[in-house]
């Protein structure tokens, strides 16, 4: 890890983490918005992270962005931070002036855009930037806000290089929720642990029983599968932009799918009853970890074009395929 | 645990163009049956090619044989050699483990005797770890060697040492002095390098279930070693034994061993579509980019000198689920008479091999055991 990407990765623990543990995921559930979280990011330039620093910027690579997100997903990512940045990087590459404040992707079930004053729109390369002047609210299983929105006409409009391409919103938001889902799943992972270290039957915590040992094992190889998955796609995007990482992308929310699946029962198993309860923390990460294994495209749908990519090239350029995507 | 995607080595696409030009002219002999056992294949003629062209012992000092090139390189070697199914068993040990055991911690007449001949591709090694009564619980191994005028003396059982009939040396984890009462009994044990020619071992193949005999039970009676022969410190052969695991389990042969049926199933998919097949595909190729990467990370570790046991462990614990589980998606694909005969008797050997890959280098249990240990509960 990069120096200054330790120090972001730092500042933004430090910000989340003092925002309360999980009151600001009660909080948004309850339909309201932690204010006071996302001006504490905001100050820290974090939404023109992705933005060069001769527009004004910050110039985080995507790799520190995918970091970041991890670290906001091991939180529950109680504020729309990721989509604003990515709203920002798009907005910025297609020469827009990103302006103040949350911005929505896309106008159906749009990530917090009741919350939001901008939304951003794609329309082949062509990006449109828009006020956000209604919302249907409308929420996913992490009973997060997923909002249609009634937009005002474009207020601005550029054309997205082909670097990123017609489809660089749907990568984008692939990538953060795959990398959201290896930050919940490293949480998930750790709030299993510790209560297996702590919870006592027969005579003795349970994680002294082999049978959870070996669950929890088995859960640490999938954290440690998505995360790499995450960074291998974060870096692609680095080298070749959103557009020619897809494949990387891909690979890595078909990863954050199954491990999300995977994660979310294994936890529940070793949590038993008491994870299951409205007063429990566990299911504030397990429901958003459900909701977020289908947003971004499921992974199904991405293991379909990877698949029907593989077919199509045939089995002798399988591996050498692979090996040439190699930054 | 830590994993940092390393950069691709210079020179690595050069380097690949080579071998995959020299793999496709070795492979034509290649029948579906030596593809799938990979470096479970034992091939002398084969080994002794690949130590010519420099691709044996890579990252090891020249007076020793090696080529001084970095363990990027080396791992794009064996990426290579894995995904084309190549009969790499009578060198891969010997490259994997025993060679850099040996640099690490061997005497200096030790390094010249030994490792020039593995890097030529000419000496074979078998590692002997289990015993009758010590398989996951290794400590418990009853195999000692005692000390007498001149050297040690041999006495014990190893068993399912893999190639132990085709090999000529052995690196022998025994015991060397009582563990010590109430205390550890990882204490006490001693690494050997054993000739396998010398007198008072005897070797006896145990076929496996596929009716091959790769690997076998080895008697030691009254083996006679030299001074010599002791590898690294006595009484510190748990430590060193167990660091070695590292290198054993995080390579790409934990993860690419099933490989060469994904290969010939796109194209017998593609020759017979099967609707929905592009999904079982892909998360196919999905994990393997993504063990891909947790097999280089640590990769990358081991290059700059850390110790990623854990990272290891999950590598092959990871790995493993992943070259089972190909197969059988596979099967779920293709019935038997849509496949070409390469690819049904590719999976059938496979089907019957699959067993091992969670058993060997340390069982499923063993390995979640130590990632349990390292996520504190343990």
């Amino acid at each position: 890890m990069n120096e200054l990407r330790g120090i972001l990765v730092e500042q933004v623990e430090r910000l989340v983490a003092d925002a309360g543990g999980v009151a600001p995921l009660r909080e948004v559930e309850a339909g309201g918005f932690p204010q006071a979280l996302w001006d504490g990011l905001s100050e820290q330039g974090l939404a023109l992270a992705l933005v060069p620093e001769e527009a004004g910027g910050v110039g985080l690579s995507w790799g520190d962005a995918a970091a970041l997100w991890q670290v906001l997903g091991q939180h529950g990512a109680p504020v729309p931070m990721a989509e604003t940045m990515l709203g920002a990087a798009l907005l910025s590459a297609a020469g827009v002036e990103v302006p103040d404040g949350v911005l929505a992707l896309g106008e159906k079930g749009a990530p917090f855009g009741r919350h939001a004053t901008n939304a951003v729109k794609l329309d082949g390369a062509r990006l449109t930037l828009h006020a956000v002047e209604g919302a249907t609210p409308g929420a996913n299983i992490g009973r997060e806000p997923r909002d249609d929105l009634t937009l005002a006409p474009r207020s601005a409009a550029g054309i997205l290089p082909n670097s990123h391409g017609p489809r660089a919103l749907r990568l984008g938001l692939a990538l953060i929720r795959a990398a959201q889902i290896a930050g919940a799943m490293e949480r998930i992972l750790a709030l299993a642990v510790d209560w297996a270290n702590t919870r006592k039957q027969f005579g003795r915590p349970i994680g002294k029983f082999q049978a959870v040992q070996q669950q929890l094992a088995a859960m640490a190889g999938e954290v440690a599968a998505v995360q790499v998955a995450v960074s291998n796609a974060a870096r692609a995007v680095d080298a070749r932009g959103l557009a020619e990482a897809a494949f990387e992308i891909g690979c890595a929310k078909v990863v954050a799918g199954e491990a999300a699946t995977f994660g979310a029962a294994t936890a529940h198993q070793v949590f038993a009853a008491i994870g299951i309860t409205e007063d429990h923390e566990l299911h504030h990460f397990t429901r958003r970890l459900w909701a977020w294994r289908e947003e971004g495209g499921t992974d199904r749908a991405w293991a379909a074009e990877i698949g029907k990519l593989a077919l199509a090239r045939g089995g002798a350029n399988l591996w050498p395929d692979l090996t040439a995507r190699d930054a | 645990m830590r994993f940092d995607l390393p950069d691709t080595p210079p020179g690595a696409e050069a380097l690949r163009a080579e071998l995959r030009a020299f793999l496709a002219e070795a492979g034509r002999a290649w029948t579906p049956e030596i593809r799938a056992r990979s470096w479970m294949g034992f091939d002398r003629d084969f080994s002794r090619e690949v130590g010519a062209r420099g691709w044996i012992g890579m990252t090891w000092p020249k007076a020793y044989g090696g080529h001084e090139r970095s363990g990027l390189e080396r791992v794009v070697v064996l990426e290579e050699m894995l995904a084309a199914g190549a009969p790499v068993g009578a060198h891969w040990i010997g490259d994997r483990q025993s060679g850099p055991l040996i640099l690490r911690l061997g005497t200096e007449e030790q390094r010249r005797r030994i490792l020039p001949g593995i890097a030529r591709g000419e000496l074979a090694f078998c590692i002997g770890l289990s015993e009758p009564d010590a398989g996951s619980d290794l400590a418990n191994l009853r195999t000692k060697a005692e000390r007498v005028p001149g050297g040690w003396k041999l006495n014990g059982r190893k068993i399912w040492t893999t190639f132990a009939h085709k090999s000529d040396y052995m690196i022998a984890l025994v015991r060397t002095s009582p563990a010590p009462e109430g205390g550890s009994r990882h204490a006490g044990l001693s690494q050997f390098l054993v000739d396998l020619r010398l007198s008072g071992i005897s070797i006896r193949p145990i076929r496996d279930l596929a009716g091959a005999d790769s690997f076998n039970e080895v008697t030691f009676d009254d083996v006679m070693l030299k001074e010599d022969d002791l590898v690294g410190a006595e009484g510190a052969g748990w430590a060193q034994a167990t660091s070695e695991l590292a290198f054993e389990r995080s390579g790409p042969d934990r993860y690419l061993s099933s490989y060469p049926a994904l290969s010939l199933g796109l194209d017998a998919l593609a020759a017979n579509p099967v609707p929905g097949a592009e999904v079982t595909v892909g998360r196919m190729v999905a994990r393997l980019s993504a063990l891909r990467g947790m097999s280089l990370s640590v990769g990358g570790m081991l290059e700059r000198g850390e110790d990623p046991a854990v990272e290891a462990a999950l590598v092959k614990d990871v790995g493993n689920v992943f070259e089972q589980a190909l197969p059988e998606h596979l099967r779920g694909l293709l019935d038997p008479e849509d496949s070409p005969a390469e690819l049904r008797a590719l999976l059938a050997a496979l089907t019957q091999l699959t067993p091992t890959f969670s058993l060997r280098g340390g069982t499923r249990e063993i390995l979640r055991g130590i990632i349990a240990r390292d996520l504190g509960l343990r």
